[in-house]
């Protein structure tokens, strides 16, 4: 395994000195925070230590990423050599011819026991232009020390709604997507028939009904620290945020919060190359892109942050957390203790839905 | 004598002519003279801030997507009755085949998807799923029947030459730019894609016969022979092959949206702005689960006046009492409004922040002092109370200012009288002292209120969902959904409204009379 | 803080005890509103030397035991170089947007004080616009327009926009001080034989700069502060520090932002006495005699 990580390194060092002579910077955009901190550390660190003619460039506008790529399109000047987005950002961009289509053959090192890249990452390529790299979860944390609740402790998703039960503050993401599915879910829907029943005539207001259940004991969040922030500051009681802000705030700040396994909503991130870069940079962008998707650098990443790896083959390459020494298999997402009751999240149905939803849940909010 | 007086008076309008003209040169040089200084910061203005704000507007209306993707299917429908529940016919069909199989090799279908989306819901996937789609719908036949007419059209530069008659261009013009894409696209030749065939299998159906006959080319023939011919193909049935794609496709919502907003203009996202959208009979209000705009407009003046009567209450008595105080020490309080004035705006958002959360200064106070229980603990950040005190702090400088430097300029003589002639303080500020303050009142709470309904960064921050403006709906849409026609719309709003008040505020206290600190 | 006690003020023999009653209710209002203007930014110089991370006082801080007090958000300002980027950014877009601002600026004053000049009102309606047209409709516009001529996300785009931004604040201060201008200062120098230029800047120049400087300075801190449209027209390596303390608020909320905030006022009270000693300093140049 070690001659292997060698020799793709090596090829992917060889790929940009061939390239160029003089050095290159590349723009790489991802989320900013702890996030982009692990992608340094795993990915961007040792790829310029290997190769020392390419500069990398952080940028930490991946939350406009699709805004930006529009205008850089309309304009043809394309400052961004490779982005982090979320896969339903992915399938718009690629949607719109933003992003450059992806032959996961020969552009992607495949696994180190041969098998293809494409294999390998399986039903996690949602589209064509889209390297998955970690697959997150949006779930709820909850505090545990709240006198209210005499000894109890949430076990569903469902508690969330329990006011009875459950008192105190809730935040919940100021978006329909997610909240709209746990209300279904918790109204009776099986998880398996959520889009059905959410697209079927009167679903989201039967959904907006159970959210009007608890909106008053609501705070809306619109930033993934605002959970953790609220959940610390005792704000709330309870709210969603992704599983590795919670992990932080649970293993390395040790909030007296936990967190609920249950129906959390699946979903990936993962690397898109603009549509239309020139030769140069493309060359060098993929050759970070193959060193930085490798079966290896995966597993490095959730060293640093609880998301599980995309391939199937970096699972057990896993180990302990950096700092703290966990062993951090157990937090992720993938899990297969904590993926017992998931939400497959439908990209295909939002991103038909997306806006009309939207527009009725600000409605709604504004009500 | 005489011609010398004659030549003198002559010379003497002479003079005052010149003098005239001398005066008139000068003052036309003094104007030049002006301009010239003003001109560069005018083009720099006009360049890098002005015409950027027209053009964003300008995309409230602007939309060409439909018309220069779909231009075959836009063409087709204009015959087409969209009060009618029928379906279009075979010919519409035919027109998005051929459009959407250049889009898709475009990489556009998807973006005339996502335009039609926002209009009705759930188009957008109609659209992205014809790159699978339409790849196994058999159009084989289309290109049987010119091929066998003549084999030359498989040549596509036999087709260049022949179509390079602008006469033909211009009768079959659908035809013409889909062959040029080609072309395009295929700089080595050979035999054309599907959709020209079905392209000119479409246009024939229209076309003149008389005028394809007088074309004095090869290609005439052969293409009043396919004319005559074309029922061979009435047996290929599209529409059946997009319906098994999706069923949408067989919904006149579908084809009733694209006609709507097939022309280049349109009011479609200035209608969305005010919660209405385009039906078949004009202009109709939305559902009233979608209505949305209206009501953050409304909002956000609601939210303004609070904020400008909260100054106007908060900012009389300050700048009275500024006013009443002798200069140097009036300068030196001043400094406690110009502090505020100064000081970022992050600053005082963040300081709002930290007093007014749960856990915050405020509530921990109010918690040591007894005066609320720490579960009572109240909310007064993330909704329209900490919105208006936030903002109400930040503007309050720019109602003091106005108010202090009119109070500066009332004698105190006048209310000295009213009293002395028996009126009380009261009357005496209210008839005498308050109507005097008017102009400062207009000036402060129009530049206050300008100000408030543009906000952005303060209700992002500590507006919560119910505290936020139309400036984060616009925000809103340029970031994240994407919709930026109405961005643009709701922008246009905003700004139509900016522009009344500054009408105003010019009339009130005269642009060239805004005074800072 | 302040002595609201004022010897100089003695009530008039007819004044009533609601007349007296309501001068205290009036000086304790106006104290009132003062403390409203001033506490929020008080505040946050105590809590930014907060030992623990948090918003608000702590046990320790109140009891005044050295050991909730600490320098580490400070620390982290200066030692932490997403800080230091936007520090720099910031200082390196402020001063050369308030140059172009100025430069541009006061040269239109000048032009538009002239005696005639025609369309001066639409003229003026349209330098002022930047300061009245909401910040979002700016940034958008901009954001798009800069996109389509290659100048998003760059230095000079930033630059520009935030140029604009500040003419107003020039084109204000000085046409103030051009009114006040005595003309036949310039008549004078030209009559003695000066040329324009020369009188520009021996005449004019000298007594229009406290106005050019203080125009100078609200166009830097306009700039300094500006954070709506960089976050459209620039890009993560062009942040700011508002545009980093936004993130900041929004984001991974630390009290680093306080010691920023704090760092930042002290800069608002330097440039606020610069621009009082200028005023003073012009006024009494012009006569305007304070009292």
């Amino acid at each position: 395994m070690k001659i292997d990580r060698l020799v793709i390194s090596s090829l992917g060092a060889l790929a940009v000195s061939a390239g160029s002579a003089a050095a290159i910077d590349l723009t790489v955009v991802s989320w900013g925070g702890a996030y982009s901190q692990s992608q340094i550390n795993a990915y961007h660190n040792p790829f310029m230590e290997l190769n020392s003619d390419v500069n990398i460039i952080h940028d930490e506008s991946a939350a406009e990423a699709v805004a930006k790529l529009r205008a850089m399109n309309e304009a043809g000047n394309i400052t961004w050599d490779l982005v982090d987005v979320v896969a339903s950002d992915a399938i718009r961009l690629c949607d719109e011819g933003l992003a450059m289509e992806i032959d996961f053959d020969t552009m992607i090192a495949p696994a180190p026991d041969g098998t293809s890249a494409r294999d390998d990452f399986g039903e996690l390529i949602v589209t064509d232009c889209f390297i998955p790299q970690i697959v997150y979860s949006t779930t709820f944390g909850y505090r545990t020390d709240v006198a209210e609740w005499g000894g109890r402790e949430p076990s569903t998703v469902c508690d969330v709604f329990d006011l009875e039960n459950f008192p105190g503050m809730r935040s919940l993401e100021k978006r329909p997507i997610n909240n709209v599915e746990w209300a279904l879910h918790c109204d009776g829907v099986p998880l398996g028939e959520i889009y059905d029943a959410l697209g079927a005539e009167g679903g989201l207001e039967r959904a907006l009904a159970k959210l009007d259940t608890i909106r008053d004991h609501v705070i809306w969040w619109s930033a993934g620290a605002d959970t953790p922030q609220l959940l610390a500051d005792g704000e709330v009681v309870m709210g969603s945020t992704y599983n590795g802000r919670l992990f932080s705030l649970i293993e390395e700040k040790g909030a007296p919060v936990k967190m609920l396994w249950d129906a959390q909503a699946f979903d990936l991130d993962g690397w898109i190359i603009p549509e239309g870069l020139p030769a140069d940079r493309l060359e060098a962008t993929l050759a970070l892109l193959r060193f930085a998707t490798d079966t290896q650098r995966l597993a490095d990443q959730s060293k640093y942050i609880s998301y599980g790896p995309a391939r199937k083959s970096s699972a057990p390459l896993v180990g302990m957390h950096i700092e703290l020494g966990i062993d951090m298999a157990p937090h992720m997402p993938t899990d297969p203790a904590n993926a017992e009751n998931t939400l497959i999240y439908d990209y295909r149905w939002w991103s038909d839905y997306r806006d009309d939803i939207d527009a009725k849940f600000q409605a709604w909010l504004a009500k | 004598m005489v011609t010398d007086t004659a030549n003198r008076l002559r010379s003497q309008a002479e003079d005052s002519v010149n003098l005239r003209r001398k005066l008139n040169r000068s003052l036309r040089m003094q104007k030049v003279r002006a301009l010239l200084l003003i001109a560069p910061l005018l083009i720099f203005i006009l360049i890098s801030f002005l015409f950027p704000i027209a053009d964003m507007l300008f995309r409230s209306v602007e939309n060409k997507i439909v018309s220069q993707v779909l231009p075959r299917t836009v063409a087709s429908l204009q015959s087409w009755d969209p009060a009618n529940s029928d379906l279009p016919n075979e010919a519409t069909f035919r027109s998005i085949y051929a459009d959407l199989a250049i889009a898709v090799e475009q990489r556009r279908n998807t973006r005339v998807g996502t335009r039609l989306n926002y209009e009705s819901p759930g188009i957008a996937s109609l659209f992205r799923k014809v790159k699978r789609g339409m790849t196994k719908i058999d159009v084989s036949s289309f290109i049987n029947f010119f091929n066998d007419l003549d084999s030359n059209f498989r040549d596509s530069e036999w087709l260049a030459r022949e179509f390079s008659e602008p006469e033909l261009a211009k009768l079959l013009p659908f035809s013409a730019s889909a062959l040029e894409y080609w072309r395009v696209e295929n700089p080595e030749g050979g035999q054309p894609d599907s959709y020209l065939y079905v392209s000119l299998a479409v246009e024939l159906i229209s076309a003149s016969k008389a005028e394809l006959g007088e074309l004095e080319r090869p290609i005439a023939d052969f293409l009043v022979k396919a004319q005559e011919q074309l029922p061979r193909l009435d047996h290929v049935n599209l529409r059946d092959a997009f319906l098994e794609i999706d069923r949408k496709w067989g919904e006149p919502t579908v084809w009733r949206t694209i006609k709507m907003y097939s022309s280049t203009l349109t009011t479609g996202y200035l209608l969305n702005s005010i919660d209405m959208k385009k039906g078949l009979d004009g202009p109709e209000f939305r559902d009233d689960s979608e209505r949305l705009y209206i009501k953050i407009f409304i909002r956000t003046l609601v939210m303004s006046l609070t904020i400008t009567l909260c100054s106007l209450l908060l900012g009389y008595p300050v700048a009275y009492f500024l006013a009443h105080q002798p200069l140097r020490r009036a300068n030196l309080y001043l400094i406690l409004v110009l502090l505020p004035f100064w000081t970022s705006l992050l600053v005082r958002t963040s300081a709002w922040k930290v007093l007014l959360q749960q856990e915050g200064v405020i509530n921990d106070f109010m918690v040591v002092l007894r005066i609320i229980d720490d579960s009572g603990r109240l909310i007064m950040i993330n909704n329209q109370f900490g919105t208006i005190v936030a903002m109400t702090h930040i503007l309050l400088p720019f109602m003091i200012l106005p108010l202090f430097s009119v109070m500066k300029t009332i004698p105190e003589s006048y209310v000295r009288a009213a009293k002395s002639l028996g009126a009380s303080s009261w009357t005496a500020f209210r008839r005498i002292y308050f109507p005097q303050t008017m102009a400062g009142i207009g000036a402060g709470s129009v530049l206050v209120f300008i100000l408030a309904i543009g906000y952005y960064i303060t209700p992002e921050l500590v507006g919560g969902t119910k505290g936020t403006f139309i400036s984060n709906r616009i925000a809103y849409h340029i970031s994240s959904s994407l919709n930026w026609g109405l961005a643009a719309a709701l922008a246009s709003l905003l700004f139509g409204a900016v522009l009344v008040l500054y009408w105003v505020y010019d009339r009130i206290v005269g642009i060239d009379n805004v005074k800072l600190g | 803080m302040l002595s609201w006690a004022d010897p100089m003020e003695r009530f008039p023999p007819y004044a009533t005890s609601w007349d007296k009653c309501w001068h205290y209710l009036f000086r304790i209002i106006c104290a009132v509103v003062f403390t409203f203007l001033i506490f929020p930014i008080l505040v946050i110089l105590p809590l930014s030397f907060n030992a623990g991370d948090y918003f608000t006082f702590s046990p320790e801080m109140l009891r005044l035991d050295p050991a909730g007090y600490s320098v580490r958000h400070y620390e982290d300002f200066f030692f932490n170089p997403d800080w230091q980027v936007a520090l720099y950014n910031s200082f390196r877009i402020a001063p050369v947007a308030t140059l172009l601002a100025v430069s541009f600026g006061t040269l239109a004053a000048i032009g538009l004080s002239q005696s005639h000049v025609p369309f001066r009102r639409v003229i003026m309606a349209i330098m002022i616009s930047p300061m009245i047209v909401p910040l979002i409709i700016s940034a958008a516009g901009m954001y798009f327009f800069y996109s389509r001529v290659g100048l998003q996300g760059t230095y000079l785009g930033v630059v520009l926009a935030h140029a604009a931004l500040g003419i107003p604040f020039v084109i204000i201060t000085v046409t103030a001080t051009l009114s006040g201008f005595d003309r036949s200062l310039t008549r004078a120098s030209a009559n003695l034989g000066a040329g324009p230029v020369r009188t520009f800047f021996k005449v004019q120049m000298p007594l229009i700069l406290p106005g050019v400087v203080s125009g100078a300075l609200f166009a830097f801190i306009t700039s300094f502060d500006e954070v709506v449209v960089v976050l459209f027209v620039g890009s993560a390596g062009l942040k700011t520090l508002p545009w980093e303390m936004f993130n900041g608020l929004r984001e991974q909320i630390s009290p680093t932002i306080l010691a920023v905030a704090t760092i930042l006022v002290s800069i608002s009270i330097l440039l606020l006495m610069t621009v009082e000693l200028l005023r003073r300093r012009s006024e009494r140049l012009r006569g305007v005699s304070p009292a």
